[in-house]
């Protein structure tokens, strides 16, 4: 889902740029008002282990790989918001020094995979959740269902993106100039992908993730979900 | 309250331990093929990817490889779990950062 240089025009990644800074900005000041300062170093901890995640790579039956991303759980415990800021550094370390992902994509895939999953994630999640108990299956199914249903959507959109290259760049020849394949390949493949293996791996790590914490560190759960914060404003 | 989430890094360490796991799967994910691998598949590799695709020379470990430790899968997963403490304590840092400036932005504001 990380998509590298060259894949995507300079246009496309320029837009996404100019969609992201104000996300930035917005997810910045939400952290400020949201996020305690003893509460820092879970964050710290939370974009760690979206990163840590990441390198788990699994096989996808058409040949290629996978991975999990973790992005719910982020948004579940601190927040859309948080998760925004926690995803994206992770996406841009790996950008910058482990060359996962294009540098001047950085605004495509953090738009991805760091905007629409924690929040798709974090909305399913308190729908399906409700108001059941803490630790309870509903909220365990909650997260998992809330987790490869927010995956996807980030892999749709990766497809998308992907997909619609050919459409709007050519050469004169009309070749394609970014990605040659169209939206009938690239949304069928981020689809295989994640409604098969990449899906059902995030939907176990979050749901077993969320378990543990909630057996070792029940009040990590609660955080946002009791925090005034989550109620107040948009 | 303190809270120093020891059970948490625990967790964070097991997790690297176990990152080589990772390696097994053979292949690229799609759409995050090289253009050379690309160009293998396809016939040809796009002229405005040739333009774009190597924009950022500074990956200091591309794909999670140790300079020169690529050899053998002991030395990937080497360079692999070397990879994920790096980034772990990068992220760690620039987050720890990220949040003194919010706190101090939050002082100021009170």
């Amino acid at each position: 889902m990380h998509i590298p240089d060259g894949y995507l025009s300079p246009q496309t990644c320029l837009a996404m740029w100019g969609v992201m800074l104000p996300i930035w900005a917005k997810a910045a000041n939400k952290v400020k008002q949201t996020l305690r300062v003893e509460q820092v170093p879970l964050l710290s901890m939370g974009a760690a282990f979206s990163f840590i995640i990441m390198m788990f790579n699994v096989p996808i039956p058409d040949g290629t790989t996978g991975h999990a991303v973790g992005g719910t759980l982020l948004a579940i415990i601190l927040g859309p918001w948080a998760a925004v800021i926690g995803i994206s550094v992770a996406l841009i370390m790996q950008a910058l020094l482990f060359g996962d992902g294009g540098v001047l994509a950085i605004g495509a895939n953090c738009f991805n995979i760091g905007v629409a999953l924690p929040f798709v994630g974090y909305y399913v999640y308190k729908l399906i959740s409700g108001n059941a108990l803490a630790g309870s299956t509903r909220q365990v199914v909650a997260a998992g269902v809330a987790a490869y249903i927010a995956i996807n959507v980030a892999g749709l959109l990766t497809g998308l993106e992907l997909g619609l290259q050919p459409l709007l760049f050519k050469a004169a020849d009309g070749t394609p100039l970014y990605n040659p394949y169209s939206l009938y390949q690239a949304l069928p493949a981020m689809a295989l992908a994640h409604f098969t293996i990449a899906g059902m791996v995030e939907a176990i790590v979050t749901a077993s993730v969320f378990m543990c914490l909630h057996k070792t560190e029940p009040g990590l759960l609660a955080l946002y979900s009791t925090s005034s914060l989550s109620k107040g404003g948009s | 309250m303190k809270h120093n989430y020891a059970k948490l890094w625990w967790g964070l360490g097991l997790l690297i331990l176990f990152t080589p796991l990772g390696l097994l799967a053979g292949g690229t994910a799609w759409g995050e093929w090289s253009p050379e691998d690309l160009s293998a598949m396809t016939g040809y590799t796009p002229s405005g990817m040739e333009t774009w695709a190597s924009f950022w020379k500074h990956t200091f470990m591309p794909d999670y490889a140790f300079p020169g430790m690529e050899g053998s899968f002991l030395a990937s997963a080497f360079g692999y779990i070397l990879s994920a403490v790096l980034g772990l304590a990068l992220i760690y840092v620039t987050m720890t950062i990220l949040g003194k400036w919010v706190a101090k932005n939050e002082l100021t504001n009170k």
